[in-house]
């Protein structure tokens, strides 16, 4: 049988042995359509994006404040120059209220290579604030020598001022809190005179009380510190001397205490406020709640965008496409929220970091940490495409037949 | 005629499990050659759909052998029979199953670019053949801006871009009116002229009998009648 109605026409071969081949960027029809998919549905979209900056700006916070702790729980040792610590034996950070013996000062001297040993005290007391009330402070007291716990980063002020008795260095995070405006203003701590007589900027602890430095003895009044005792005693070697067997022989003349050294402080109290405390982990589980709470929004708006293109995903599997051609269209859809919620949720990081940056309790963010947070958010995202993936691995091309 | 392009040799298909289990083809023999244009007709549930599913590799036989250019299918994996689906078939559905968001340029691309060929070719290739089926000026316009009759165009265009051996219509005109429906058998015709491509029409529709070589009716799940 033939057809008995003509055919039109039509313009061109359907086998043209010439193409008309334009050079140029095309765009990637992938990406396109992951694109299309994408943003089809408004309301969905700005619902996913919505979903991931929620997410990773909580991550942010989180993480930005366990890098701040990190840093803000050694500031103390990190700034000083000491070779060695001398602390009381089972020392866990540097706030520990244990105390050695002074007398500790002269047996570290006689050790053959020990330069310097410069005593440190610290302690927690209350400072009276000057329109009523009291605050606590953490009172940081050092002898006046260069290779002792003094304060840096001063602003107003001098460190020599703070020779002078019953004067106070404090920083200027801490101001409004202690009830002074700068300089020259006065207060009591522990009933004694304190004036504050230089500022520092920076210098915060992590627990927000506040940090005041003062000379050692005006530290050990305004502590309440016992007669003949100290908390550390901090040790430079002279040039060329052994550090590990002047720390040998420290451990075997004096008695209940640790030598450390800095590296080795700092860890410790690192790991005893990060993770003896459970700080970190509180905040590591913030983080992980975030990320929990990102993947299971991007995941269903995945799942709901891919069930409503089912039947043109249908038409893909039914035209030949393979699996991989799919699922890139999948994951491209995932990475493009990744991307774009990745951007906006960084702007508003920095602006939180910007917004912190002079507070009490700073949120850091580093190129390490935003490079990681962008590997969560791409991470993230394409494990919520997984319940997708899974709907169209299982979708049967006949489906295009029944429609 | 040419040699088949593609040929179904005893063919059973069972579908469902169980209690509810059919047998919707029940031995068919069908070989559809180069320069044929075929079309296949019964009443609803006689097998007709299932046959070009099969005959597309989009269903695998229970029984029975499916050749594609001489090479059975027989025992082919998933990977490999989608491999010969975007190599060797091009199919034309009845509801068109183009893509919304993309314009008919690309919904036409789109069958290129699941066989990995290079943009700029495959965006030349479906501008060119867009203009074969007469669409050369709606090549940026997306599926809602077109007719029923333009979209079925589209579709053959994506059919027939990737040079496919066998286009397998289903009830290509089910959705269009008369002229419409001329229009595009017409043009499946024409592409049937070509010795390399046999095609295959799935239909209920009479009207369109003057268009074709051969005539095939099922019922009941098997082939009764060939003219």
């Amino acid at each position: 049988m033939s057809a008995d109605v003509e055919a039109p026409s039509l313009p061109r071969s359907l086998n043209p042995p010439d193409l008309a081949i334009r050079p140029g960027y095309a765009f990637p029809l992938i990406l396109k359509l992951a694109a299309r998919n994408l943003f089809q549905d408004r309301l969905r979209f700005i619902a996913t994006v919505i979903g991931i900056v929620f997410s990773i700006v909580l991550v942010t916070i989180q993480l930005g404040l366990f890098l701040s702790f990190e840093r803000m729980v050694t500031t103390m040792i990190d700034h000083v120059s000491a070779d060695l610590w001398i602390v009381p034996l089972g020392t866990k950070c540097f706030e520990d209220p244990s105390l050695l013996d002074a007398s500790d000062k002269a047996a570290a001297l006689a050790v053959a290579g020990v330069s310097e040993a410069t005593p440190v005290v610290i302690g927690f007391t209350a400072w009276s604030v000057p329109g009523g009330g009291t605050t606590p402070v953490f009172v940081v007291g050092s002898s006046e020598s260069p290779a002792g716990l003094r304060p840096w980063d001063i602003v107003q002020g001098n460190l020599h001022a703070l020779s002078a008795p019953n004067t106070v260095a404090i920083d200027q995070t801490y101001i409004g809190r202690l009830g002074v405006t700068g300089i020259g203003d006065g207060t009591t701590i522990r009933d004694q005179k304190a004036v504050v007589t230089t500022v520092t900027k920076g210098i915060r602890s992590f627990t927000t009380t506040p940090y005041v430095f003062a000379t050692l003895d005006q530290a050990k009044a305004y502590i309440g510190t016992p007669p003949g005792r100290i908390s550390y005693l901090l040790i430079r070697a002279a040039p060329g001397a052994d550090i590990a067997a002047i720390r040998s022989t420290l451990l075997t003349r004096l008695a209940g205490v640790e030598v450390l050294t800095p590296d080795t402080f700092s860890a410790r109290s690192r790991a005893f406020w990060l993770f003896g405390t459970g700080a970190g982990a509180a905040l590591f589980a913030g983080a992980l709640l975030g990320a929990i709470v990102g993947t299971v929004i991007v995941a269903q708006t995945l799942y709901s965008s891919t069930k409503d293109h089912l039947n043109e995903f249908a038409t893909l599997r039914a035209i030949g496409s393979s699996s991989v051609y799919i699922l890139k269209i999948i994951i491209a859809q995932a990475l493009l929220s990744a991307i774009i919620g990745f951007s906006l949720a960084a702007g508003i990081g920095l602006i939180i970091v910007e917004a912190t940056a002079n507070s009490a309790l700073p949120i850091l963010m580093t190129p390490g940490l935003t490079a990681s947070l962008f590997l969560l958010t791409v991470v993230m995202c394409i494990a919520s495409a997984i319940a997708a993936i899974v709907q169209v691995v299982r979708l049967d091309p006949v489906m295009v037949f029944r429609q | 005629m040419s040699a088949p392009v593609i040929e179904a040799l005893d063919v059973v298909k069972r579908l469902g499990t169980g209690a509810r289990q059919v047998q919707a083809l029940k031995g068919v023999s069908l070989s559809l050659a180069g320069g044929e244009m075929a079309l296949l007709m019964g009443p609803s549930g006689s097998g007709k759909t299932t046959l070009l599913s099969v005959l597309g590799c989009i269903l695998t036989p229970t029984e029975g052998r499916v050749n594609v250019l001489g090479k059975s299918t027989e025992g082919a994996r998933p990977g490999d029979l989608a491999r010969l689906r975007r190599n060797h078939v091009g199919f034309v559905f009845q509801s068109y199953h183009l893509f919304p968001t993309l314009s008919a340029l690309d919904n036409v691309r789109l069958a290129l670019d699941v066989r990995g060929e290079p943009a700029n070719r495959a965006i030349a290739k479906a501008r060119d053949v867009l203009s074969t089926v007469g669409l050369a000026h709606k090549v940026d316009a997306f599926p809602s801006e077109l007719s029923g009759g333009e979209q079925q165009r589209v579709a053959i265009a994506r059919a027939i871009v990737g040079n496919a051996s066998a286009i397998l219509a289903d009830e290509p005109t089910g959705a269009l009116d008369t002229e419409n429906g001329h229009a595009v058998m017409a043009i499946l015709s024409r592409i049937a002229q070509d010795q390399s491509r046999g095609v295959l029409v799935v239909t209920h529709d009479t009207r369109l009998t003057p268009f074709a070589t051969r005539i095939i009716r099922m019922e009941d799940g098997r082939i009764c009648e060939e003219d």
